[in-house]
């Protein structure tokens, strides 16, 4: 979608006499809207300039796309030659090394999701602020939540009544989606600052997300419990807004 | 992947099927050598200040990223789900590559980097970005930018 956006935005900053070059990741799009000058790029779509960490390469993805404003006509779509650098072909695998205990108590009682839930997070949040001194840097921070907070919140959605939105001026199924992002970035950035023998690709960090955790259980769960509910900004969000496409089945 | 092909079936299928704008005689504005052009990154990704609005509808406004940001402060509250963040998570230059464009211009590649940046967040209708999008145009002039970078996700 958002290659359709900057496509469209090419055409309309040129209108009001702008100079624009872009970056596509959707190539047929692209392609349809023929914007002034675009460069497609063969990467995931979330990682327009290909990889973290690489500024050679970022560079010269970057150099590409500016080097179309020097073109005397247009419109111009021109091909990428490199793929963005594979973590997968390098040695080694990838496996999160934080050691999420899925075990329930020593009582005997099996657990329900939600108390899984609850202690896997409570794992997780040191490695989290961990993670965080290291990077200088978090992307959490979009629901008003405190970090330690969000399990909590999001686990109270599987009953009503439901918790009321953090902010006074942010709809509840709002506070809910930016809640459910809040959370998949904290678990990814306590796992991505591990030691590992090898960097994480973008699918393996989504696998390991939403096939091995107690979260990623529980927003599927919760997709299926709102998708039934009264509330129609809720239930658009639990359907649209919270488990990607691929993850969504299982 | 941005590759089709690598998309899975249901997503590429849709990807196709989305409706795109045409537009008819189409402005191409030409500037200065790329090593006296002053740059501005407008991004699609629902970026935005920490304390800033995060993108919560499918409205076609915008946000303004001051050009001194630091990378502890930039968020991304796009809606959708279907791409990955993890790139961003870890680098902001993944998606934002202020850092990248600082260096060129330290290089003399380029003339400068705009005082300000812009993002909108792009599962919006495309058609809907026009009054916001002319609005930002004359931001960008206002700030003497002849380049803008737009960037998706």
């Amino acid at each position: 979608m958002c290659t359709r956006a900057v496509g469209a935005l090419g055409h309309y900053l040129e209108r009001g006499g702008i100079p624009t070059t872009q970056i596509s990741l959707i190539r047929d799009h692209s392609e349809r809207i023929a914007p002034p000058r675009a460069l497609w790029v063969p990467f995931d779509l979330g990682q327009p300039f290909g990889t973290a960490h690489d500024a050679a390469f970022q560079t010269r993805v970057l150099e590409a796309a500016l080097r179309l404003l020097e073109s005397p006509s247009g419109p111009l779509l021109v091909d990428f030659p490199e793929d963005a650098p594979d973590a997968r072909d390098e040695a080694g695998v990838w496996a999160c090394p934080l050691a999420l205990a899925a075990t329930a108590p020593a009582d005997g009682e099996a657990d329900t999701l939600e108390q899984g839930f609850a202690r896997e997070f409570a794992q997780l949040l040191p490695w989290y602020t961990l993670a965080v001194e290291r990077a200088k840097r978090t992307t959490v921070g979009l629901s008003g939540l405190p970090p330690e907070e969000l399990g909590s919140f999001l686990s109270g959605f599987s009953e009503p009544p439901f918790p009321g939105s953090p902010l006074s001026d942010l709809p509840l199924a709002a506070a809910f989606k930016l809640a459910a992002e809040d959370l998949k970035a904290l678990y990814a950035e306590a796992a991505l600052a591990q030691p590992s023998p090898r960097r994480a690709s973008a699918e393996e960090v989504a696998e390991w997300f939403w096939k091995e955790t107690r979260a990623g259980e529980l927003l599927r769960r919760l997709r299926q419990k709102l998708s039934h509910s009264d509330d129609p900004a809720l239930k658009l969000v639990a359907l649209m807004m919270l488990v990607p496409m691929e993850h969504a089945g299982h | 992947m941005a590759r089709l092909e690598k998309l899975p079936a249901g997503m590429a299928e849709h990807l196709l099927k989305v409706p795109c704008p045409q537009f008819e005689e189409p402005s191409f504005v030409h500037g200065p050598a790329l090593a006296e052009r002053r740059v501005a990154i407008v991004s699609t990704a629902g970026l935005h200040l920490r304390g800033d609005r995060p993108f919560t509808s499918l409205a076609a406004d915008y946000r303004v990223i001051p050009g001194d940001v630091s990378a502890g402060d930039l968020l991304m509250s796009h809606i959708s789900v279907n791409y990955d963040r993890s790139g961003f998570q870890q680098d902001w230059n993944v998606v934002f590559p202020l850092d990248r464009l600082h260096a060129l211009a330290q290089r003399s590649q380029i003339g400068s980097v705009a005082d300000f940046h812009y993002s909108f967040m792009g599962a919006v209708d495309a058609a809907s970005l026009e009054p916001t999008a002319a609005d930002v145009a004359g931001l960008l002039a206002r700030d003497r930018v002849d380049a803008a970078l737009l960037v998706p996700v």
